[in-house]
Order: structure tokens, then C-alpha cells, then sequence
């Protein structure tokens, strides 16, 4: 046995030489969020995300100056136009009313009902049928105390299937119709059908037409189709305006409506959402994080906001804030928003941040003496951020159609200035009719809520500390 | 669990009695009044009218008869359906709409629980993408434009067939239902599919899944008894409001499919400022609301231990 | 389940021509079924103010006289009647019934005019009654009820004494406010009267046996109707109601109902049905209304006259309304109106207003000068927040921008909020229109008159007024019409207001059932004498 004491002497509490070389760090220490930012920039899909905000922004900001169309000037000769070429028309002298032929010696009223009245013989158009107006003229019928004037744009098949209504001649002496109803240069059919007054007959003569699509002199000079003497006389060609996305309801320029209502709708979509979810992540951590009676009270107040009638509300702060006529709220409205809207995030981030809460690495870190705000921000948060990001993408699209609404109801973004929402809503009624003018704004609504899913899914994944790993 | 489920009965109470009191004076800060109509009356009618409904009071002495009433647990006559108790509207067509809603929610939680772990399984693949994109449509197109496709889809369906198999619209039957109730299920569902996706991630690196994956149980009941247990929390937070949302909210879907739901009562009420109307439907779907949130705050106690209600 | 629908969809959006067999005639049993555009607010006929329950309420109610085929009255429940320029009397038929078995008698009619002018009942449409001696101090509260002078001289004798001469009061007899009310029913079902199915009394051609609220109604033929022989059908089925065209074109596609009214937007999907398309005018007048209050740059004719002169109408109705059957407004007088011995238009027509850019710019250039501003300041055109509505807004305000250099501020309002501004006077410009309330010129022609509530504008012309009250107090139809032609008149070379348009509709009506009128005043659309044919 070794009876050798070991008496220590201060020399032995020196510390040891440090082994520098072992703890070098190779790489440059990297905080949790750039080390995100870093993952972020290999995701592909935020990549591609990316580029389309890239897409947006410059159709949006740049378009503009590209496509000088103004968005508000109304074209009457190309009302719900598809996207096509250019077209060209013809001059034509500006209208001048007709006063119709009316054969005076002609009884207006059938001076026997007869059972069975044909249809009037010798149907042709009087001058040249344009898009300014179609004039029928007919032989008159003995026994007619009238004529209905229908019009198809397909080849009726029977007499149950003669098309629109245009109108009627009241006597039977009354032998023309001048239609100006919406005339495209397209083929059309008219239909003539006697009537002795009171009832239609069963035949009916048919022709034909297709208009000529023309512009007025007038009409022209005021839109500076024509310039200075060359080609202002009627009869001469002319180029009509270029619409490439075709128009609306109103002849307005598509393209130009869109590049102008993105800004809007991109303002809002983007703005009223990361507002309103980054206070929902605020209120929802807190009340979530400490719980107890704070809880109570802040759910309590969302669960109050949330059963508020909307509509009754938007009308009160539309007022509250003054808005006049004609003004634009954005805003009031942004503030409406973020103010009605919260309530959903912050639920879904109190119920997150309950059950992280509880976790063992929360635990663990708040016996290593993490402070609230550190555990909030640090674990809390980056670990519900999935969710929230899911969220956020659902906002945009809810928040671009709930700026429509408002705008609908007087307050949001003042006529003629148009966003994606609103022209959603103008398209929706003529989905089948006139497609065009619901795909392209609900197009544009999609690849934007499309960028913002790719972002989040991007962020998700560089975000995820646990994903890490597998890397 | 008692005590805390009668704390929160009582702070639902005392919710719902704030909503009424801000509900009330917003109401009558709004210009114009439900007597208001096309056709300008004199002002002899619009005296006699007033003092028919007891407008001609104060508007903190119609407050305290209104509260009075509301105690009673009546709302009133309504000003748009003369001759209907506010009481009646709601008993006659709240079920509707909660019968619409229920099986919207229903639709919505087992396709967005079933889509959203679909996506999770098969991660940056096809389905994944696909489902996506359809998620993205979902949302980004107006739920009109559903409604109105998928009434025109039916009138489709009996024209091939020849005879009306399945009714465009009307109410009654189950087959009524279905075609609003997936339409008014849609957003939700879509809602529903990325979140639960989104939740799915998360949970699936959560070390209790390893470690049962080590325990070596199989996939399915790892998939069912752990993951889909866990990640199907922020679904369980969105259904409560959801749910309130989706009973009352079906305006659009109540209109294009001729249903006689609440919806259509609530929406009009605000429009027409039918007071009475207005008190009574924000009154009972704030009451409805906060006893959803409850409901849905005992359940997550149920799903997860962890959390600990106090 | 997005995916299939969406494929489903593209496969058959325009495919559909093979008819559905319709349900919606049921030429056996002689049932039809109809979708009502909104649930009926009121069946109280003595407060009935919409167009709903104007609708139900003549198919199963019947007053002194109703309206035929063509638009005339006729006997109703009063077989013969004398009328002059003091008062009328009206001989009641003695087999017209309540459904309960008993007669209707002259005390019926008495209790509802009473009634509805009492102030305690607050009816809206009182004024319809004021042309019957003390009706309007009654409604004010300075007399009381039984001071009416309409007395039933015996069950079936009904005296009437007018306020003042009233030609048409034969029409106003067919009205739903003069529809009959038995005291003793009324009065034992007191405040629950006319809220459901057996809480009202019916002596109409038809009567009611069902009424879910908000989803159905159903109307039977009344076995006890004295003239039932007439009535063909057994049964009218309202079994949805919903405000959506497009949903009842699908109804209406899917054989479900009978009957449904097209708009701009909806039509041309009927059209690649291949569907028969009818077309109606419904009487109704739209136009655009100043502010005449002082102050307001609108006060100014001459900026009215500007606006007036760059206005097309023609355009407005063939590009922004785009749908057949409107007609172009020119005046305040609908062409239906009957005037002497035609119609009003034909013997007075409205003056022509010439289309005038250059003449529109001097009349704005002169409005400058007297209101003293370099520009004239941007003009709130007040709207109510429907899709139309805004349409047609914008129209104008591209229009006055484009001519005159005017800027338009679109003020959308909801409903509620618009009335009261146009009550307050709080806008410039206003979009308005006005349906007849009976079928006499009248019912157009006092809208201006400075006293009339519903002048919005608050119009303000002595010479309006005096024209106004020489018609009111004559029944010589000459005296009246020319007094109508003056105000006509008046209301272009003032600019009073700025006429749009006439409305039409068009609408689709299943072929096998025939003999449904449409009216202009009275039952729209009117089912009482319909059929449905194999």
C-alpha cells in the first residue's frame, strides 16, 4: 500500500493549457434566423416563389409604363371583348335618328281577323347594316295589326327558338325596326313575326345580317383614332384600339385594369395579412404563454370581436373615419381589417403555444433560466411557425376578396379605379357568357396566393430546427 | 373540470352580453333606421310608426327594454317580417343552417384531415403538388363561382339523365343537402388540408415517433395512434370558430341553393337595419360561438394531456 | 371532390340541350310551381307595401273590383257600382264568401279603410286612401276612425264620399290597401293576423294552405270563390325562394318552375338553351335625380341643361343596360299611361331633346360663369350598392368626364344609409326610379310637386304646383292630360330630372302554360286565370 499523501499546492488549480486547435470553429457561427435565411435560399420552391413575386411586382409597378392604356376609358364599340388581334373598322358618319317606314295607305289595324297572318315577305336591310345600327324593312301583311322582331345568333329551329326580343312594331301599317341593341360584327338572325294585334302568328321570316364593325366620326376624333385630315371621311379604314386581355362590361382595357388593380389587391392581400397575423402572434403567444387569467380575458375579448356582425361595423367605421364620396379608404379599410381579423391567428397561436409549452425542451430551457421573451421568441414561436405561415396564405386571398366586398359596399377603393377582387365579382355574373373576365383576375389571385404557399412552404422547411438534421 | 366548465359558462355569459351592448350602439350610430323605405311616408306615419316600436324612446331607455327582454329571452317583432317573432326566425331557421353546417363541417374535416395527411405522407411529391394546386384554386376563387358551378354541375347531371335525380336546389331531403353543404365546405376544407399538412411535418421528427418507431410498431398504428393524434390540434383550434362561422356564414350558399337558413336572415338584417333582427341572430351566434370555443377548449384537453386546463 | 367538379364541369358546361321532363306544369292535376324572389314581408293587406306580397295577396284576396286579362277593371266583389264627382256607390254581390263560409260585406271594407288609416296601425300606403273624404285627418290623428266616409248603407251597399274629385278611383278600388277585412277575425287574432296560413281570411281565387317561411308557399283554388268556374288551376306551388337569377334559371333549366325573369346577365346563357325568350315592360320609370336644394352646384339649370344635351339615352339602353326590352327615357311619363283616349305618349309626346356636344359645353360654360368657379367642383352621385347600380354609375361618371370635363364622385351606399342621405339631401346626383302605384298619370305626375315627400330633390316650382293641382281637382280627362303635358314639359326644359330609361324585362316562361298576364299595376306575374295545356 502506497502510504504517499498528496498534499496539494496552489500550482495544482492552475487551469490547463487551452487546446486551441480543438475548438476552432471552422465556419462563421450562424444565428438561428440566418441560418434560415441561408436554408431558405436553397429551397427550390422558394426559389421559384420568388421569381413570381419578382413577376408580380413588375407587372404591377412597371406594367403601367409599358402598356400606357388608361384604365378607366370606356370603349362602347368593344364592350366584353375575349382577348383577340387588333381590329380594324370603318368610319361611318355619326347616327342620325330614323324615323322608320310607315305605309299611310295601309291599314294600321287589320280590317278582318284572319286565322292564319304569314309572315311578311321581302325582309331586307335598308342602307348598310353596321355596329352602330341595323335597319329592317318588310313588305306589310294584310290582316297584321303588328310585327314582333326577334334576333339569334344561331340559326333558330323552330318558332319557340327565335332569340331575343327586340321589340315590336304597333300597327300593322308599321313596317320597320331600327336595332341598335349591343351590335357586334358578327352573323346574326332576325326574325319577323305578324300579329294581329294581340297575338302572335306561328311562321316567321328570317335573314340573315352580319353587321360591319364601325366607328362614328365623332366617336373616332374624340378618341384619337384618326389623325389630323388623312382618312377622317367616312368609309375609310381605321385601326381600333389593341386590346390584348380583351375588355369588360364597360369596354375598359383588361390588361391595363389588371396592372392597375394589382396594386390594390397586392397592397392588401400582401399588408392587411402580415398586419393582422403578426399582431394574431403576438396576443395569441401571450394569452397562450402565460395563461392563467391573462388568458381568459384576451380569448374572452377575441371571442367578442370575432361574434361582432362585420358588415354592421365596416358601415360604423366608414363613418367614424369620414370617408367621403368618391374617396378612396384604403386606409380606414387596412385598419378594419387588421382590426376584424386578428382574432383567428391569435386562437390558432394561443392553441399552438399551449401545447409547446408543455414541451420538455421548454422545460429544460426554463430551468437554464431562459427568460419569457427569449422563450417565446427563441422556441415558442419558430416552432408554431408553420401553422402561422399556413395562415397567412389563407389570409391573402380572404383579404383581396373582403377589400372587393367593402369596395362593393362604399368603402375600400372608389370607382373607376378597379382591383382583382372587384373585377372577380363584375366576372363571376357572366362566367359563361364572357369567361374571360373572371379567369384573368382569379388567375392573377391564384399565382400570387400560389408565390405565397411556396414561400411559407420554403420558410417552413428553413425554419424547422428539427429538419436540420436531415439535411 | 366542473368548476372550470361553469368559470367558462360565465365568462361566455358576460361575453355575450358585450357583444349585445356593442352590437346595440353600433346599431343606432348607423344612419338610417328600419322604418326607413323607397317610398318617403309622411310624418305623421313615420310618428305612428315609431311609436309602434317604441323608437320614439331614448336610445339608453331602448337599451334597458331591450336587455329587459333579452333577459326574458325574448329579442322582439322583427321590422322586415311583420307579424315574426325574432324568436320564431331563429327556431325556424337556425336548424337549417346547422344542419347545412354540420355537414359542411363534416365534409370539410375528413377531406382536409384525409388530404392534408396525404400531402404530409407523399412530401414535394405529385400528389402533394396536385392537392396543393387545388387548394390554391379553392381559395383563390370566389365561393359563388363554386356555388354556381356546382348547381350548374346537377342541372348537367339531370339532363343527361333525363329526369331531376338530383334536386338543383330547394331543401328537405338529404339529397338537398349535399351539393351546398361540399360547397360550403370547400374553404374550410382547403383550410383544413394545409394546416393539418403543415402540422403533420412537425410532428412527424417529434422524438415520441421515433421512439415508437424504435419500439418497432408498425407504420399504420404509429401513423393513426401518434401522429394524426397529435397534428390534428390546430385543426381541432380552427373547427370551433369555424363551425359558428360556417352555421351562420352560408349567405351566399343559402341564396343560390333556395335554402332557408339563417344565413340569409342575418346577412339582410345588417343590410335592411332590421334592429330587432340584427340583436337577436349577433346575440345567439355570439352565444353559439362562445359555447363552440368551450367545447372546443374541454376537447383539447381530450386530445392533449398536456394541456392543462385551468 | 374540387377536381371532379371542376372536370365535370368543363365536360358539360355547354352541353346540356336535352331537356329535363318538367315538373313544373302538372297538366293532370292542373299544378304549377313557381320560386318567389323573396319571402313575403306581410300579408297584411292593409300594410303591405312590397312587390311579393302584392303578388300573393291578389291571388287570394279580392276587393270591390279587380283587374282583367287585358287590364281593365272589373267587377270583383262589387257586381255594379255609379261614380261621380262627389263620391261612389258600390253594390256588393251577394255569393262573394269568406273561406269560413260567411258573406263579405260592406262593414268589411269600411273596417279595413278604417283600420289601415287608424294611426296606431302605421300602415305606409295609408295615403292611398286619402281620397276618401277625411282619410288624411284620420292618418294625422284629427279624427278619429269612424269619421270615414265610407259607410256600409246596408251588407251589400257601400257609400263612398272623396276628398275631392277622383276619376280614377275605380282604380285604386282594385289596390291591395282597399282589400277587404272581416272585424270580428281580425280582432281575435289580434296581433297575430295575417303571420300564418290560418291566421287569415281569404275570398280570393285562390287561398293559402301552406307557408314555410323562407322556403315555400302554397296556394290552392278556393272552392268557395263565387267566380270559380274561371279558375282552371287547382294549385300554385311557390316551393323556392331565392333572390339568385342564375339559380332560378336553373330551376327553370331543370324544369323545376314555371317562370323566371332574365337579366344581363343570365340571358345569354338561356339564349344557347334555345328557350322562347318574352319581353315586358313593367311600367317603372328610371332617372336621375338632381339636388335642387340651394347651395348645391345641381341647383344650377344650366349645368343641368349641359348634362342634359351630352346624355344619350339611346346609348345607355343599347350598351349599358344591353338587354331588349328597355326603352329609352324621354320623359316621366311611361308610354303605357293612358291619356284621353289613347295613350298619354301617343297624344302628347315628350319633347324631343337634342343630342348636342358643342350646345352642351355652352350651357356648362354659362353654369361657370354664374356659379363663379373656375371648375365646376366634382359632383357626388349617389348610388345604392347593387351591381347594376354601379354599373350604370360608372358609365356616367366615364360619360360627364369624357364630355364636359366633369368629375363624378361615385357615392355607393347600402340600403339604408343611401335612403337617409337622399332623405338629408346629402348628394348631388341620384339614381332613382319610380314604379305606379295605379294606373292614372297621377301616380307619375305629382312625383315633382313640392309638397310630394318623395321629391328627393326638392324640386320647387309654383308653376309645377299650380299644374299639379288643377289635374288633382278635375275628373275631365282633357283638363287633366293637358295639365300632365305641361308638367311633362316643365320637367325637360328645366331639366328637372334626367330621365334613363323604361324598364323591360325579359323573362322565360314554360310553353304549356298559357294565359298568365303580366301587369304593370296589379298581380305581377298574374296566375288567376292560367292553364296548363297538354
Amino acid at each position: 500500500m502506497n502510504t504517499q499523501t498528496f498534499i496539494p499546492s496552489p500550482d495544482d488549480f492552475q487551469p490547463a493549457a487551452s487546446l486551441v486547435s480543438v475548438e476552432q470553429i471552422s465556419r462563421p457561427s450562424l444565428s438561428y434566423w440566418q441560418d434560415a435565411w441561408l436554408r431558405l435560399k436553397k429551397n427550390t420552391r422558394a426559389i421559384i416563389s420568388l421569381y413570381i413575386i419578382i413577376g408580380l411586382a413588375l407587372f404591377t409597378l412597371a406594367g403601367p409604363y409599358v402598356w400606357m392604356v388608361d384604365p378607366a376609358l370606356q370603349d362602347l364599340n368593344q364592350i366584353s371583348q375575349t382577348p383577340s388581334f387588333p381590329k380594324t373598322a370603318i368610319l361611318v358618319a355619326s347616327y342620325q335618328r330614323w324615323s322608320g317606314v310607315v305605309f299611310d295607305d295601309f291599314p294600321a289595324e287589320p280590317e278582318e281577323f284572319l286565322d292564319v297572318i304569314p309572315p311578311p315577305d321581302n325582309l331586307r336591310v335598308d342602307d348598310v347594316a353596321t355596329t352602330q345600327r341595323v335597319r329592317l324593312v318588310w313588305d306589310p301583311v294584310v290582316g297584321a295589326g303588328g310585327y314582333n322582331i326577334y334576333r339569334n345568333q344561331r340559326l333558330p329551329e323552330s318558332i319557340n327558338d327565335l332569340g331575343l326580343p327586340l321589340g315590336s312594331a304597333l300597327a300593322g301599317n308599321e313596317v320597320s325596326y331600327e336595332d341598335r341593341l349591343n351590335l357586334e360584327a358578327r352573323q346574326y338572325y332576325y326574325a319577323i313575326v305578324s300579329t294581329d294585334g294581340f297575338d302572335e302568328s306561328d311562321s316567321y321570316s328570317l335573314l340573315a345580317v352580319t353587321p360591319q364593325l364601325t366607328v362614328t366620326l365623332d366617336e373616332a376624333a374624340r378618341r384619337g383614332l384618326v389623325d389630323g385630315d388623312s382618312g377622317t371621311k367616312a368609309g375609310h379604314e381605321i385601326k381600333l384600339e389593341f386590346h390584348p386581355l380583351g375588355t369588360d362590361y364597360l369596354g375598359r382595357d383588361m390588361l391595363a385594369r389588371l396592372m392597375q388593380g394589382a396594386r390594390v389587391s397586392l397592397f392588401i392581400g400582401i399588408v392587411a395579412p402580415f398586419l393582422y397575423v403578426m399582431f394574431g402572434i403576438f396576443y395569441g403567444g401571450v394569452a397562450g404563454y402565460f395563461g392563467q387569467r391573462l388568458d381568459v380575458l384576451l380569448m374572452r375579448f377575441a371571442d367578442f370581436v370575432v361574434a361582432l356582425p362585420f358588415l354592421l361595423f365596416i358601415i360604423l367605421f366608414k363613418i367614424g373615419f369620414g370617408i367621403g364620396p368618391g374617396e378612396s379608404g384604403i386606409t380606414p379599410m387596412l385598419i378594419a381589417l387588421v382590426l376584424l381579423g386578428w382574432p383567428a391567428t391569435a386562437r390558432l397561436v394561443r392553441g399552438q403555444v399551449l401545447q409547446i409549452r408543455e414541451q420538455g425542451y421548454i422545460e429544460a430551457a426554463r430551468l437554464l433560466g431562459a427568460k419569457s421573451h427569449y422563450l417565446i421568441i427563441r422556441h415558442i414561436i419558430p416552432n408554431t411557425m408553420g401553422v402561422i405561415l399556413v395562415t397567412l396564405t389563407f389570409a391573402v386571398p380572404a383579404a383581396i376578396f373582403t377589400e372587393a366586398f367593402l369596395s362593393f359596399i362604399g368603402m375600400g377603393v372608389a370607382p373607376p379605379t378597379p382591383s382583382w377582387g372587384s373585377m372577380c365579382n363584375e366576372g363571376v355574373k357572366t362566367m359563361l357568357s364572357h369567361p374571360h373576365e373572371l379567369i384573368f383576375p382569379a388567375t392573377l389571385i391564384s399565382i400570387t396566393v400560389l408565390a405565397f404557399n411556396l414561400l411559407g412552404d420554403g420558410l417552413t422547411e428553413a425554419l424547422d430546427s428539427k429538419m436540420r438534421s436531415r439535411e | 373540470m366542473l368548476i372550470y366548465t361553469l368559470k367558462r359558462l360565465l365568462a361566455g355569459v358576460i361575453t355575450v352580453w358585450f357583444i349585445a351592448t356593442a352590437t346595440f350602439i353600433a346599431m343606432h350610430q348607423v344612419p338610417g333606421d328600419p322604418l326607413m323605405n323607397d317610398k318617403a311616408v309622411t310624418p305623421e306615419i313615420r310618428r305612428n310608426l315609431e311609436r309602434k316600436y317604441g323608437l320614439d324612446k331614448s336610445v339608453p331607455e331602448q337599451y334597458f327594454i331591450f336587455m329587459g327582454n333579452m333577459l326574458k329571452g325574448d329579442f322582439g317583432i322583427s321590422f322586415t317580417q311583420q307579424n315574426r317573432k325574432v324568436n320564431d326566425i331563429i327556431r325556424d331557421h337556425f336548424p337549417v343552417s346547422a344542419t347545412l353546417g354540420v355537414l359542411a363541417i363534416f365534409f370539410a374535416t375528413v377531406g382536409g384531415i384525409l388530404w392534408g395527411a396525404l400531402t404530409a405522407i407523399y412530401r414535394n411529391r405529385l400528389p402533394d403538388i396536385i392537392i396543393m394546386f387545388l387548394v390554391i384554386l379553392g381559395i383563390s376563387v370566389p365561393s359563388f363561382v363554386f356555388a354556381a358551378l356546382g348547381q350548374l354541375l346537377l342541372v348537367n347531371i339531370n339532363s343527361l339523365v333525363g329526369a331531376s335525380i338530383i334536386p338543383v336546389a330547394g331543401w328537405g331531403t338529404v339529397s338537398h343537402m349535399i351539393m351546398p353543404s361540399l360547397v360550403l365546405g370547400l374553404g374550410t376544407m382547403a383550410l383544413l388540408t394545409r394546416l393539418m399538412r403543415s402540422s403533420m411535418l412537425e410532428v412527424v421528427n417529434e422524438d415520441y415517433i421515433k421512439t415508437a418507431r424504435a419500439k418497432g410498431l408498425s407504420p399504420i398504428r404509429i401513423f393513426f395512434r401518434h401522429q394524426l393524434r397529435n397534428a390534428v390540434l390546430p385543426v381541432i383550434t380552427v373547427l370551433g370558430p369555424q363551425i359558428a362561422a360556417i352555421t351562420t356564414g352560408g349567405f351566399v350558399v343559402e341564396l343560390v341553393f333556395a335554402i332557408p337558413g339563417l344565413g340569409r336572415y342575418f346577412v339582410q338584417a345588417v343590410q335592411q337595419l332590421d334592429y330587432t333582427v340584427i340583436m337577436g341572430t349577433t346575440v345567439f351566434y355570439g352565444a353559439f360561438l362562445v359555447l363552440m370555443v368551450i367545447i372546443v377548449d374541454i376537447f383539447y384537453g381530450f386530445v392533449d394531456p398536456r394541456v392543462r386546463l385551468k | 371532390m374540387r377536381q371532379f367538379l371542376f372536370a365535370a364541369w368543363v365536360c358539360f358546361a355547354h352541353s346540356a340541350t336535352a331537356q329535363v321532363t318538367a315538373t313544373s306544369v302538372d297538366f293532370d292535376n292542373q299544378i304549377i310551381t313557381i320560386a318567389l324572389t323573396q319571402e313575403p314581408p306581410q300579408l297584411n293587406s292593409m300594410k303591405a307595401t312590397d312587390q311579393v306580397s302584392n303578388f300573393v295577396l291578389p291571388h287570394v284576396m279580392e276587393g270591390l273590383l279587380r283587374y282583367d286579362r287585358r287590364g281593365n277593371v272589373v267587377p270583383g266583389v262589387a257586381e255594379r257600382w255609379e261614380m261621380d264627382a262627389n263620391g261612389a256607390t258600390f253594390w256588393l254581390r251577394d255569393n262573394a264568401l269568406w273561406t269560413d263560409g260567411k258573406a263579405v260585406t260592406a262593414h268589411d271594407f269600411v273596417f279595413a279603410w278604417q283600420n289601415a288609416l287608424a294611426p296606431q296601425t302605421a300602415s305606409e300606403y295609408a295615403f292611398i286612401l286619402y281620397p276618401i273624404k277625411n282619410g288624411e285627418q284620420i292618418n294625422t290623428g284629427s279624427l278619429d276612425p269612424t269619421k270615414l266616409s265610407a259607410h256600409a248603407l246596408d251588407d251589400l251597399t257601400l257609400r263612398i264620399e272623396f276628398e275631392r274629385p277622383t276619376g280614377y278611383f275605380l282604380k285604386l278600388a282594385a289596390f291591395t290597401t282597399y282589400l277587404p277585412v272581416r272585424e270580428d277575425f281580425f280582432r281575435d287574432r289580434n296581433d297575430q293576423y295575417a303571420a300564418d296560413v290560418g291566421d287569415l281570411l281569404y275570398n280570393g281565387p285562390f287561398k293559402l294552405t301552406e307557408w314555410v317561411h323562407s322556403a315555400s308557399l302554397k296556394m290552392v283554388k278556393n272552392e268557395s270563390y263565387w267566380d270559380k268556374d274561371k279558375i282552371t288551376l287547382n294549385e300554385i306551388h311557390a316551393a323556392y325562394i331565392t333572390e339568385d337569377s342564375r339559380a332560378r334559371l336553373n330551376l327553370f333549366v331543370d324544369g323545376k318552375i314555371v317562370h323566371t325573369r332574365l337579366d344581363g346577365e343570365t340571358y345569354k346563357d338561356a339564349l344557347t338553351q334555345r328557350f322562347r325568350i318574352r319581353s315586358f315592360n313593367t311600367g317603372s320609370v328610371f332617372f336621375l335625380e338632381y339636388n335642387h336644394r340651394p347651395g348645391r352646384p345641381t341647383d344650377n339649370i344650366n349645368l343641368r341643361k349641359a348634362i342634359q344635351h351630352v346624355f344619350d339615352p339611346d346609348e345607355f339602353v343599347n350598351k349599358v343596360l344591353a338587354t331588349p326590352g328597355n326603352l329609352r327615357g324621354e320623359s316621366i311619363f311611361p308610354v303605357w299611361l293612358r291619356g284621353v283616349e289613347r295613350k298619354f305618349r301617343q297624344e302628347y309626346p315628350a319633347p324631343k331633346v337634342e343630342l348636342n356636344l358643342e350646345l352642351g359645353k355652352q350651357y356648362l360654360e354659362k353654369a361657370r360663369l354664374e356659379l363663379g368657379v373656375e371648375k365646376i367642383p366634382a359632383l357626388v352621385l349617389l348610388v345604392g350598392n347593387t351591381p347594376t347600380a354601379a354599373k350604370q354609375a360608372e358609365y356616367i361618371q366615364g360619360l360627364l368626364k369624357a364630355r364636359l370635363n366633369i368629375d363624378i364622385k361615385i357615392d355607393i351606399q347600402t340600403f339604408k344609409q343611401r335612403l337617409a342621405k337622399m332623405t338629408s339631401g346629402d348628394f348631388d346626383i341620384v339614381g332613382a326610379g319610380w314604379g305606379p302605384d295605379f294606373d292614372d298619370v297621377m301616380t307619375f305626375g305629382d312625383l315633382f310637386a313640392s309638397w310630394n315627400l318623395n321629391n328627393r330633390g326638392r324640386y320647387s316650382n309654383p308653376e309645377y304646383d299650380r299644374l299639379v293641382r288643377v289635374a288633382m281637382n278635375s275628373i275631365d280627362a282633357k283638363i287633366r292630360m293637358d295639365a300632365m303635358a305641361g308638367l311633362q314639359q316643365i320637367i325637360i326644359d328645366d331639366a328637372v330630372v334626367l330621365p334613363q330609361y323604361e324598364q323591360g324585362v325579359i323573362y322565360l316562361m314554360n310553353p304549356k302554360l298559357r294565359g298568365v298576364v303580366r301587369r304593370v299595376v296589379g298581380p305581377d306575374p298574374d296566375y288567376t286565370y292560367a292553364r296548363v295545356v297538354k
